[in-house]
């Protein structure tokens, strides 16, 4: 069974559509890239389908024994987090809540957990330095160790590289394939860059105008029509 | 020293005490969640909230309760309620529902004071609600212990939810997406800062208020870099400023609420001055 199965979904806001009749699904392994133009829906998707909005209509389904609340979720950054005085530790361990219910305090396991993701992102180094004070990528490292915290089958990365130059972008990349491949995590990335998304992805998932969803070779081959139809929006 | 050992003599009287009491508990509470307002970008919903908690008193005083408390404290958490759940979402947004709602009821509650006020000295009773009373130095047993009581119930949630509040204010969208009720901890912070701010209006006034909310907290945040460790900070800062702005008060007969708040003001210089001495070594 699928991970995560959307059926004929609609998104939007106050009975407003920005994209319909989505269908698609996502397997244990997978990396599924969503590309897109700005406004066509993605980070609508994303927040749709972690049940933050309620879609218009249409259905997501997670199988697999996966819970809403165990996906592992990459925001952009607010503008909130960018003066926040919080140590590295105190949010890597805040992606621990949703196994913690009304508990008020964080248990042993939950502190492991955190300690062994801050290890896996290498900022066991940082662990006591302030969020505000590292640099873009450090700080995408800490999001994607408290993401880590939440989950350990689906990660939903909005945007995980944007503000960060050639070189660091490419240390992400590396991460999350590598997180993809030797820890079996499934992967779902909005991305603008569609380069690396044919680069690291298995299935790809345009929304817009024409909608696709399939393998990264199929994309390809139906990337030129895409360009014809949208006035070269793909590129 | 003779003349600061006359000046303890004043401890003697329970005058004194309960003051020191209550507004230690006033400021301990009120800086606890200075930082999460602060940071959610709701510094000004200390002023708000205390002017509906002003418009309240005056349609209770016309009313002719005895007790308006009960009723200051209801309207006042339903305003903080209806405030905070607009949240990110709002039509509305925050600032601009906070300007409205306060001034709002800043005028609706002079215009009540003044159509149906019995009292000789108009000016002055709202004087002393905007400012601050000096019935923070004639407070009755009772009432102090409501005071302790309803601060003791506001540390205890704090602590219990302390996490959660971390959580929802540092990042709301994960928060939710990982399964927290972002909506019942904003419900709570709400209720919260409501009862703290009907209780701070004996202390100082509800023009002042939004000061016992903010300054501790910028001021942590000026030297401190970890959410507990500036909830900590803003906390001691809080208390002795309290209790220095009520001991000078006292000793020097100026008003209760503005010396604590003159208090806040210079110790917030000394720590953006610590602050910067501290940042320029590092580089």
């Amino acid at each position: 069974m699928a991970l995560l199965t959307c059926r004929d979904l609609s998104l939007g806001y106050d009975g407003k559509e920005i994209a319909g009749n989505l269908n698609f699904e996502v397997n244990a392994g997978d990396y599924l890239c969503i590309v897109g133009e700005n406004g066509s829906g993605k980070s609508t998707l994303m927040k749709t389908i972690l049940g933050l909005n309620s879609p218009l209509s249409g259905s997501i389904t997670t199988g697999d024994g996966l819970k809403q609340t165990e996906i592992g979720y990459l925001p952009q950054q607010t503008d909130v987090q960018r003066d926040f005085p919080a140590s590295v530790w105190e949010i890597v361990l805040s992606g621990c809540q949703n196994s913690q219910g009304l508990r008020p305090f964080y248990n042993k396991n939950e502190k492991a957990a955190a300690k062994a993701n801050m290890e896996k992102m290498e900022l066991t180094a940082l662990s006591g330095r302030c969020y505000r004070e590292l640099s873009g990528g450090q700080q995408q490292r800490v999001l994607l160790a408290r993401a880590l915290c939440a989950t350990k089958k689906l990660l939903l990365l909005d945007e995980p590289v944007s503000g960060l130059d050639p070189k660091v972008t490419a240390e992400m990349y590396d991460i999350i394939k590598s997180l993809n491949e030797n820890d079996g995590i499934t992967v779902i990335m909005i991305s603008h860059d569609i380069g690396a998304a044919l680069q690291y992805a298995n299935k790809v998932l345009h929304i817009g105008k024409e909608i696709f969803f399939g393998s990264v070779d199929e994309y390809t081959h139906t990337r030129d029509t895409f360009a014809h139809t949208e006035g070269g929006g793909v590129k | 020293m003779t003349f600061l050992a006359e000046k303890l003599d004043y401890l003697q009287f329970p005058f004194v005490r309960y003051a020191l009491i209550v507004g230690v508990l006033i400021a301990l509470c009120s800086s606890l969640l200075g930082v999460t307002l602060v940071l959610k970008r709701f510094s000004f919903i200390g002023d708000g909230l205390s002017h509906v908690a002003f418009g309240a008193m005056a349609i209770a005083a016309i009313l002719k309760f005895t007790n308006d408390m009960p009723v200051v404290l209801l309207i006042t958490v339903i305003s903080a309620i209806l405030l905070l759940r607009t949240g990110q979402n709002a039509k509305i947004k925050g600032d601009a529902a906070l300007a409205m709602i306060s001034v709002g009821s800043l005028a609706i509650g002079y215009l009540l004071m003044n159509i149906f006020a019995k009292s000789a000295n108009l000016s002055g009773d709202v004087c002393t609600t905007l400012f601050g009373s000096t019935s923070i130095l004639t407070l009755s047993k009772a009432e102090v212990l409501v005071c302790a009581i309803l601060s003791i119930a506001v540390v205890i949630v704090f602590i219990l939810f302390y996490n959660k509040i971390f959580a929802v204010t540092f990042d709301e969208n994960f928060a939710r997406a990982t399964g927290i009720k972002a909506g019942a901890y904003n419900l709570i912070i709400a209720v919260i800062i409501a009862v703290i701010i009907v209780l701070a209006m004996n202390l100082v006034g509800s023009l002042l208020i939004s000061a016992l909310v903010i300054f501790p907290a910028l001021s942590a945040m000026r030297v401190f870099k970890t959410f507990r460790s500036v909830t900590i900070c803003s906390a001691v800062f809080s208390v002795i400023c309290a209790l220095l702005g009520i001991l000078i008060s006292v000793i020097t007969g100026t008003p209760v609420g503005s010396t604590i708040v003159a208090a806040d003001i210079v110790a917030f210089a000394l720590f953006t001055l610590a602050g910067k001495i501290m940042r320029g070594k590092r580089t």
